[in-house]
């Protein structure tokens, strides 16, 4: 359809640039260092550019996968390399452009050794990340969501904090767990459908029988990834020991493979299953709201603060991906991509008074807003932003996904609802106890404010949590017809059995 | 194109004053001059927005024309429709009026009262900004816009409540009363969600065409089936409850004083905690046809207001007593709207709005006079030093005390707006209409009561305070006056001049459609014909309370410590706030902590993480060493089938007791 083959342009631009990278910087070692920054910037910086088309181009009004790209592969085993974006992932690649370059800027000077082995591994991981949202073959796909853990992994394990080896194999193990069941499940869905290619096998009707376990499989996968209560231990530790940069990419997208999965998977693939767990889903999810939200409440270390809110929020994702109502399935991605931006700011706002003092424990701040009256600023939007008022991006989600719940069960909606109360209550503690009170501590006397780095770093995220807040139709237009079409979806497969959805509204 | 400057004219002051804020220089003339500069962008954008404000009254209230202004769709989702839009009719017509008319009046006196202040731009980008939201929440044309400014509104006073950060009490403050707000908005939000599976649509004008087909129905809510329109206007006045801290969620209230003193008349008198009347008052439609959720409205109300009333009898900081009295003066609007004499507690709103926030503003000269003193008890003997402020302070209070000639136009403010909520309580003959008009009566009591105690308190008697302070007692400059004497002006003569639109025989045309009563909810227009004693009882009771604060304060000073001493448990109780912080405290607070940390050490530290990832990766060492021979793949997967066996036993377990 297109001339220029964008999405594996995309894909791959940024492996070409970490091949330049690896093959092309060399001298001395503050020359690699500087050579690999400027290559990663300009790498990252080229790859948004070329998804800006994407935006312009696609079609709002067909819930068709576009940009598709279809090459045969393996064709003894229906193998094909087959990409494309619909309304769902588009804008998860686009956030993925958007966010690389940030993380890059923020290790600019963060990062100190082995950079060239760093800008790398950032590199490769966004290869994996687009791959991933662009892949419609169960094979790449699967590809490029277990190769995300490599880049992960390293990043964590290499450039992370005293406890960086226990939270990497703790992040290692979990996945591991999930993901060999999950590649059991596809085979089983190769050998029932014939073919790996998911457009197909969207339209092929699973036994009812066959349908529980396959999703059980893949909920094993995406539940860590997620992560859902009781699996999330795994999060807390692996951002407290990563770099900010892989806090930043962890929260702001790696987090969202499990909420895409589901959305691409489990609802229109196995919909009598998705039915029969929703249940399951809903309990796991309002645990998930209220435990964490409770925990983030006694947090004495900032970014493992935020690690749980984030677990709370995506709470919100999985309860409104599973109410199966249009609202609740775009308040569920919109939710995704909105937390992709703040949560990835509150990191970043972590980074730069860690970067400055070393420090996460809340207790050593306090009185910030002295010496740092904008970051003060910018850390506040993010805190509301975060906390969901409206006119902030974080809002649109939440109250989207409530209504969904509210016509599943009032109940859910009540419960879920509570989150919003004590999210109030653990974000303002924590502003409060950084940024307000007087300024005591010694080594804070002398802290500065924000650099024109770091500005150019929150700029773009200031912009999009505002955007996101009050237009948010720019990004809810995306979604309409595709949210629509994966109603339908499961809507005329539980036809055939004889059951009915709720009246999607 | 007037009604967009009313609004956004404070917003755009806002954003100047705040980009000033990040201009600041250490030159001391150069920052007086930007400060200046604030002061005078935010007051002339703010005075500008109270004069346009005047004009879209005359045209909408007074010109019976009601509008509409589409801005900007906001969210799309499904049949989940809404646009930014200002909605302007005669309840938004007069409600513009108090929030731009009071807002004007603060931003000046605050040039003035916050003269010494370091952060001057910052203070009057607050105010400007929290301007902006209460004008988006009168002017919503759905419940979301209305969210959107109520919870913008909770923002703006969480900024400001906390203004001076570098006070832990004022930082506790804020974050106390944005999460207790919050706990309304959860009842809000649940409303608003209700009303959307009821309509189908959270447009206002569309759920109030439809409400009369909708009148019978049901919902199957939280177990059980239930009237759909009670279920959503409890949960919508749970909301009003939180905002207008009504008794249970009125804890934030008296914190909030923590904040700069015009802060607490602007936002913690007469604008932002008038939003919950507001709310009710909007959805009249919905509320009158549910008779479940007026009782529960005018027995709150009732509740609030002698609770209110009876904890401001024995407070010593001037600004709380004041703060309680604007909590009992809020119940008595619940309860006009209770009875269906939604107009009557609009009205009072508008006349409370002047004379509390001018009581407030002169409680401020008084401190600014006392240097920063808020202990009345360290007051007295200042009258003839601060004689302005003084008389003013009366009219504030002669007008809460609404004294007034009954059965003919003279009076304060408060006279006409009061005792028509009163009567009406009284013409309601329902019997809780007759509990809030004894709760009314008897709050009157205590209202002229503890209104005289602080006027006598404050301004006579002996001097308590230290000579240091007694020397540089002074009179305010006049930008901190000629505001005071604005709304002492509105004081007086606003019940007066409003009555007859307001509340009086052919106030039904003066609302239009803003407001809806239905036939046989006549309590207002039975209160113009009450027996003669009801309508001399408050002013009897308010004269009976005036003269008991003489002689406890002034004629005879030891009884009201005898009296204390006698009843220990009862003025305990009180001066406690009937216990509700510790209340609160005891089982809320420390429980949600003392659960997070349980959560976080037990729960994820020793159940999950240790059966888990590091239980198994210590079982794995420890069989590894013990038999070696084994291999630990085998191990693996193991791991595996003992997931999938949790997992099939935890989805089991759940489908087979809740599916």
């Amino acid at each position: 359809m297109n001339e220029i083959p964008l999405l594996s342009l995309l894909t791959f631009l940024p492996l070409i640039g970490a091949g330049m990278i690896l093959f092309l910087a060399r001298g001395s070692e503050a020359d690699i260092a500087r050579n690999s920054r400027w290559g990663a910037i300009w790498t990252s910086g080229i790859t948004f550019l070329v998804s800006i088309p994407l935006w312009f181009k696609f079609d709002q009004s067909s819930a068709k996968f576009q940009f598709v790209e279809k090459l045969e592969w393996m064709p003894q085993f229906g193998i094909s390399y087959h990409m494309g974006v619909d309304g769902i992932s588009l804008l998860f690649v686009m956030l993925t452009t958007l966010l690389t370059p940030i993380c890059i800027l923020a290790s600019w000077d963060s990062i100190k050794d082995r950079v060239k082995e760093f800008m790398i591994s950032f590199l490769i991981l966004e290869t994996f990340m687009i791959g991933m949202f662009c892949a419609l073959d169960l094979f790449v796909f699967y590809i490029f969501f277990e190769a995300v853990l490599i880049p992960m992994f390293i990043i964590i394990g290499v450039w992370g904090g005293p406890r960086r080896v226990y939270a990497a194999f703790k992040l290692f193990l979990y996945t591991l767990l999930g993901s060999v069941l999950m590649l059991v499940a596809m085979m089983a869905m190769y050998f029932d459908a014939g073919t790996t290619d998911m457009v197909q096998l969207m339209d092929h009707s699973f036994p009812v029988s066959m349908q529980p376990w396959l999703w059980l499989a893949f909920f094993a996968s995406f539940a860590v990834k997620v992560p859902m209560w009781p699996v999330h231990t795994w999060l807390p530790d692996a951002h407290v020991e990563a770099p900010t940069a892989g806090s930043v990419i962890l929260a702001g997208v790696l987090l969202k493979f499990g909420g895409y999965g589901f959305l691409r998977f489990s609802l229109p693939m196995f919909p009598d299953a998705t039915i029969q767990f929703a249940t399951l889903i809903f309990t796991l999810s309002i645990i998930a709201v209220i435990y964490t939200s409770l925990v983030a409440l006694a947090q004495t270390d900032m970014k493992k603060l935020i690690a749980y809110s984030s677990i709370a929020h995506m709470g919100f994702v999985t309860a409104g991906t599973f109410t199966l109502t249009t609202q609740g399935i775009e308040g569920a991605i919109y939710q995704m991509l909105s937390h992709g931006v703040v949560s990835a700011a509150l990191f970043l706002i972590v980074g730069v008074v860690y970067d400055r003092i070393h420090s996460r424990e809340i207790s050593d701040y306090g009185g910030l807003v002295y010496r740092m009256p904008a970051y003060s600023l910018v850390f506040m939007l993010f805190m509301l932003a975060s906390v969901g008022l409206p006119g902030t991006g974080g809002f649109v989600g939440e109250i989207l996904v409530l209504v969904g719940l509210f016509q599943v069960s009032p109940w859910l909606a009540a419960f879920a609802a509570t989150g919003v109360i004590l999210g109030a209550a653990y974000m303002l503690y924590l502003y409060r106890r950084i940024i307000f009170g007087q300024l005591t501590k010694e080594n804070l006397m002398k802290i500065k404010d924000l650099n024109a780095r770091e500005w150019s770093i929150f700029a773009p995220l200031i912009v999009l949590t505002l955007w996101m807040g009050i237009y948010p139709s720019s990004f809810l237009d995306f979604m309409h017809v595709s949210v629509d079409n994966l109603i339908n979806q499961v809507e005329t497969a539980l036809a055939a059995h004889g059951q009915s959805l709720l009246a999607g509204r | 194109m007037i009604e967009k400057l009313v609004v956004f004219l404070p917003l755009i002051g806002a954003i100047i004053a705040g980009v000033i804020v990040f201009m600041p220089s250490d030159d001391k003339e150069k920052q007086h001059q930007r400060d200046t500069l604030a002061q005078i962008i935010t007051c002339a954008g703010l005075v500008l927005s109270a004069v346009f404000a005047i004009a879209v009254f005359s045209d909408v209230a007074l010109g019976g024309n009601p509008k509409t202004i589409e801005l900007l769709t906001w969210i799309d989702s499904g049949s989940f429709k809404i646009s930014w839009a200002l909605k302007v009719d005669t309840l938004t017509a007069v409600m513009m009026i108090v929030v731009t008319v009071v807002s004007a009046m603060v931003h000046i006196y605050s040039i003035g009262y916050m003269h010494h202040d370091g952060c001057i731009p910052r203070f009057m980008s607050y105010l400007s900004l929290f301007t902006f939201f209460m004008l988006m929440l009168i002017t919503g044309d759905n419940l979301i816009q209305i969210f959107f400014g109520w919870e913008g509104v909770g923002l703006a006073s969480y900024l400001l409540i906390g203004f001076w950060y570098e006070k832990p009490s004022a930082n506790a403050a804020a974050i106390k009363a944005f999460v207790v707000n919050r706990v309304g908005d959860f009842g809000f939000a649940l409303g608003i969600f209700a009303v959307y599976m009821l309509f189908d649509t959270i447009h206002l004008d569309t759920i109030f065409a439809a409400v009369g087909d909708k009148k019978d129905a049901t919902m199957m809510i939280f177990g059980g089936e239930f009237h759909a329109l009670t279920v959503i206007c409890l949960f919508l006045f749970i909301g009003a409850m939180g905002k207008s801290a009504q008794l249970g969620l009125h804890t934030w209230l008296p914190d909030a004083m923590e904040g700069p003193t015009p802060v607490s008349a602007l936002i913690h008198a007469a604008t932002m905690v008038t939003a919950g009347v507001f709310l009710v008052a909007r959805m009249s439609p919905l509320f009158e046809y549910s008779d479940t959720a007026l009782m529960v409205v005018t027995i709150v109300g009732g509740s609030t207001a002698i609770f209110a009333a009876t904890v401001a009898c024995v407070q010593n900081d001037i600004k709380r007593v004041i703060a309680y009295s604007t909590c009992s003066q809020l119940g008595y609007m619940f309860f006009a709207c209770g009875v269906s004499a939604y107009s009557a507690g609009v009205f009072h709103l508008m006349t409370h709005g002047f004379f509390k926030a001018l009581l407030f503003l002169g409680a401020g000269s008084v401190i600014h006079a006392m240097s920063d003193e808020q202990d009345m008890r360290r007051m007295g003997g200042i009258w003839k030093l601060i004689p302005v402020t003084y008389a003013l302070m009366w009219i504030g209070n002669l007008a809460l005390a609404g004294v007034g000639i009954p059965g003919t136009a003279i009076g304060f403010a408060g006279f006409f707006s009061k005792d028509v909520i009163i009567e009406a309580a009284y013409g309601a003959h329902t019997g809780v209409g007759m509990y809030a008009f004894w709760m009314g009566i008897a709050a009157a009591f205590l209202t002229a009561f503890y209104s005289w105690r602080l006027l006598i308190m404050t301004f006579h008697g002996t001097p308590r305070a230290d000579e240091r302070t007694m020397a540089h007692v002074h009179e305010s400059p006049k930008i901190m006056i000629i505001p005071l004497l604005v709304l002492a002006t509105g004081a007086i003569f606003a019940g007066l001049v409003g009555y007859e639109s307001f509340v009086g025989h052919n106030a039904s045309e003066f609302w239009g459609n803003a407001i809806l009563v239905l036939k046989g909810h006549d309590a207002l227009e039975n209160a113009h014909h009450v027996p003669v004693w009801v309508k001399i009882a408050p002013i009897a009771v308010g004269f009976a309370g005036i003269a008991m604060a003489y002689w406890f304060y002034l004629l005879a000073p030891g009884i009201p410590a005898k009296i204390a001493g006698r009843f220990q448990g009862i003025y305990q109780f009180l001066l406690n706030k009937w216990y509700f912080d510790e209340l609160y405290d005891r089982i809320f607070v420390r429980p949600a902590f003392a659960l997070g940390r349980a959560l976080w050490k037990v729960g994820d530290g020793m159940l999950i993480d240790g059966v888990g990832p590091d239980g198994l990766s210590s079982a794995v060492r420890v069989i590894s060493r013990r038999a070696s021979a084994l291999q630990t793949g085998y191990l693996y997967h193991y791991a595996f089938a003992m997931l999938i066996g949790v997992v099939v036993l935890v989805t089991w377990y759940i489908l087979a007791h809740a599916g």
